[in-house]
């Protein structure tokens, strides 16, 4: 059919072809993921597509799939965070000081996973309130942070490695729920919610609106500077969360700890399909974005390919996802 | 047949539509080398459309402009450029940060083998500035430091650079003072005496007649009068040149607002920057027109009474309790709703559904613990959107798809929802073809008649006059009249705002 005429004449879609429709998008994304998969089996055959690898693929997926969560959040709402890995990393060292340490040892472990939370919580109000009260562009705020918070890692760690000691929460997160690990389990929880926070919530709808038009938010009457704080905010939790596994799964605090994680996050994003100038965002499309970029890389270290190759084909994702992304929706705003 | 030569610029019978608003009806006028010919018109006359289609930004749909005689089609600025076609626009094109003589020569620098020639940019932009009597501006300063008059000759003696043989100014006059104006308008005489053409355009008719050889007038996208001798007419001919509507609006009847009516915004002495305060009041079931020029102030108390912009002075009140000045929040929680003058980019959220534009003032409505009923938002939705007859009905529907008319009524629909006390339209039916805007009209009434004090700003004075029961005409800033809607015509009013700026 001749998609001009037909929109002009019943324009109920806007236009949107079945690719640009959100389903499709993700249909897209799927198709992707499986190519991806059958790549993997034909050249690693049973390496791949044995549980215990799948396993292994969730578990590295699980960590910056929460960091991508919360981004999420912070991209549709029209912002940038390039501080995640650097907030991850001050967070596994607080969690791990030897003073933290023996509190859980002494109480529970569960103040670890408090003390994570809420240094990053801390360091994404930072964030937020440099960002919305001090109106500092975003990319320059944060990259303060990133500087910041891993230069803060380092003096409280010494640069050294601090090893995990407390029983109860190495035991808590090695164990698996039904086979799951916990970790992915975490993951699967941290998605499904901010699913639903983004999708059916009144702050869901304001971030949209926040980063759709924030002039035209803010005189509907929403708190644009507030909402922003609290994205934000949000994503400095995530950023805790993430530190928790982190530590779980390394059983360490480092802070080496999550390098380069702002980027891998990003880019999973947007191959996800949420509009890097805001107003437009979708977890599932994240989720997506996330496990085709792990398992690429499991791919790759399956058939014995370079970290530097795989980087090499990150980039080329990254460039056709935006290339793609773009084209859809020059098209769906003609 | 004539010895004389042909016109320098020459538009027939030119036509330019935009979806649902034919911006450009049929445009004949002619420009002669050396003259100072004005345009005249109200606000939506078509003025700023046909500026953009001699300057190449729009490609008109009908009708021929020729060029010293040559038929021309300008597909882009540029290659009005070329043809010696030069717009100065009302937000100057300059770029701050960059020097005066950099802003001269920007996207034709001067240069030998990729290297810009600076000494030879400096010196060539003296001479510019020279010849536009404007030697004391020193090309090397950031022209973010200049003064908006300052500003004006960089951005002519930009055009001049390109040898430009016409110049179109809009409103050059607009934010300049009076000292600044005669210096701009001795600049003008001297490019219109070395054969440069000008096209002025204004809203001042004192100006007109202090500047212009002849002067064209446009209402609703047509030509009503071309190059009339200034001379030779008087400013009541003009001004009902620029007022005769062919086809009147219609206006819904005033139903008399009882005189014990509360008051439901009661404004106090509110000043924006440095202009004095304005006092008034707006009872409920009111409906209280401010008129004015554009940059008279009207904008910015709308902004103020809303707290989309912190007032230096004054107080505001709705329905007797106190708002926290600059405070948005407060002002809709209390009760008061604004339809913003760019309906695009302060008002919707463009690329989301009819629906969520409508709710997105009124979430906790929907919301049971933070989470959202949709399903009650689209059913609450399409009741608004059938009532206030949005077309298409579907709530669903990308905002940006819809006419300006159904934009308006979108947004209007958010403040019925919210149930607002207090409606402020700025410019409310800018954009909206003249179909939508009957029904426009009979919605706002609607609402004064349920009660709600409503505050409508608009260039358009027919429509000020038409809409409410109390008109307040400013200037400067300043409340410079008030009285019943009814008591008071066009021609008055427009003598009103154009008082005082002939001095």
């Amino acid at each position: 059919m001749s998609e001009d005429t037909a929109t002009r004449a019943a324009p109920r879609t806007n236009g949107t072809s079945f690719l640009a429709s959100a389903p499709g998008r993700n249909t897209g994304l799927v198709v992707a993921l499986v190519l991806l998969c059958l790549v993997g089996v034909v050249t690693a055959g049973d390496r791949f597509a044995d549980l215990d690898n799948v396993l292994t693929i969730l578990r590295l997926a699980s960590v910056i799939g929460v960091v991508s969560v919360g981004m999420t959040f912070v991209i549709t709402g029209g912002g940038i965070d390039l501080s995640v890995g650097a907030i991850v990393a001050l967070a596994s060292v607080w969690a791990t000081t030897l003073a933290t340490q023996s509190m859980a040892t002494n109480t529970h472990w569960l103040i670890m996973v408090f003390t994570a939370l809420a240094v990053g919580a801390g360091c994404g109000v930072i964030n937020g309130a440099l960002i919305a009260y001090g109106r500092i562009v975003a990319f320059i705020a944060t990259l303060a942070m990133l500087a910041a918070a891993r230069g803060l890692a380092e003096i409280i760690s010494n640069r050294r490695t601090q090893i995990v000691n407390v029983q109860g929460f190495t035991a808590f997160f090695d164990a698996s729920v039904l086979g799951v690990p916990v970790l992915v389990v975490v993951f699967a929880l941290v998605a499904a919610s901010g699913w639903v926070l983004l999708n059916r919530t009144t702050f869901g709808r304001r971030t949209f609106a926040v980063g759709g038009n924030p002039e035209a938010a803010r005189l509907a009457g929403i708190d644009v500077r507030r909402h922003t704080v609290m994205l934000y905010t949000l994503l400095g939790v995530c950023c805790g969360i993430a530190a928790v596994m982190l530590v779980a799964r390394t059983t360490t605090g480092s802070s080496t700890h999550g390098l380069l994680y702002e980027l891998d996050a990003i880019a999973a994003v947007v191959i996800g399909g949420t509009l890097l100038s805001g107003g437009r965002g979708t977890i599932a499309g994240t989720v997506f974005g996330v496990l085709i970029f792990t398992t690429l890389s499991n791919v790759f270290t399956l058939n014995n390919l370079s970290i530097s190759a795989q980087a090499v084909a990150k980039g080329a994702i990254i460039v056709v996802a935006v290339l793609l992304q773009q084209r859809l929706a020059r098209r769906s705003t003609a | 047949m004539t010895s004389s030569p042909p016109p320098l610029l020459s538009v027939r019978g030119l036509v330019k539509r935009f979806p649902g608003v034919t911006a450009l009806a049929g445009v004949d006028f002619d420009v002669r080398a050396g003259e100072v010919h004005c345009l005249l018109g109200q606000n939506g006359a078509g003025k700023s459309t046909l500026i953009k289609v001699l300057s190449g930004a729009h490609r008109p749909d009908e009708g021929e402009i020729r060029s010293n005689g040559e038929v021309v089609s300008f597909a882009n600025p540029t290659a009005a450029m070329r043809a010696g076609v030069a717009t100065l626009y009302q937000e100057l094109d300059l770029v701050p940060g960059l020097s005066v003589a950099d802003n001269v020569f920007l996207g034709h620098e001067l240069s030998a083998g990729g290297f810009t020639r600076r000494a030879e940019t400096r010196r060539r932009t003296r001479a510019l500035l020279e010849r536009l009597g404007h030697s004391d501006i020193p090309p090397d300063r950031d022209v973010g430091r200049l003064t908006a008059a300052q500003q004006q000759v960089v951005s002519m003696a930009r055009a001049l650079s390109r040898d430009a043989r016409l110049l179109i100014m809009d409103e050059p006059s607009a934010v300049l003072d009076q000292d600044e104006v005669r210096t701009l308008f001795r600049v003008i005489r001297e490019l219109t005496a070395q054969g440069v053409a000008v096209i002025h355009i204004s809203h001042r008719l004192e100006e007109i007649r202090e500047i212009g050889d002849r002067v064209t007038v446009l209402k609703d996208g047509r030509t009503v009068a071309a190059g009339l001798d200034v001379s030779a007419v008087s400013t009541a001919e003009l001004i009902k040149l620029m007022t005769g509507r062919e086809a009147r609006n219609v206006y819904p009847p005033r139903r008399p607002v009882p005189p014990d009516a509360a008051e439901a915004l009661v404004v106090r002495g509110l000043a924006v920057g440095r202009r004095a305060g304005v006092d008034f009041t707006v009872r409920a079931g009111e409906v209280v027109g401010l008129a004015g020029l554009v940059g008279a102030g009207r904008s910015e108390i709308l902004e103020a009474v809303y707290g989309a912009r912190k007032p230096t002075e004054g107080e505001v009140v709705v329905d007797g309790r106190r708002l926290k000045p600059g405070n948005v929040g407060a002002a809709v929680r209390a009760g008061v709703g604004l339809c913003p003058e760019e309906r695009k980019s302060q008002g919707l959220l463009l690329d989301q559904a009819v629906y969520r534009n409508i709710t997105v003032s009124s979430l906790p409505l929907f919301a049971r613990m933070g989470f959202l009923d949709e399903n009650a938002e689209r059913t609450r939705s399409a009741d608004l959107t059938a009532s206030l007859d949005v077309r298409p009905s579907d709530v669903d529907r990308i905002v940006r798809t819809l006419s300006g008319g159904n934009q308006q009524k979108v947004v209007l629909a958010r403040w019925l929802l919210r149930g607002c006390r207090v409606l402020l339209l700025d410019e409310p039916t800018r954009g909206v073809d003249v179909g939508a805007r009957g029904e426009i009209y009979r919605l706002v009434r609607d609402l004064a008649d349920r009660g709600v004090a409503v505050v409508v700003v608009s260039s358009d004075i027919d429509e000020v006059l038409g809409l409410a029961d109390r008109v307040l005409v400013v200037r400067e800033g300043r409340v410079v009249h008030e009285g019943p809607a009814d008591e008071i015509d066009e021609a008055r009013v427009l003598d009103l705002v154009m008082e005082g700026t002939a001095a």
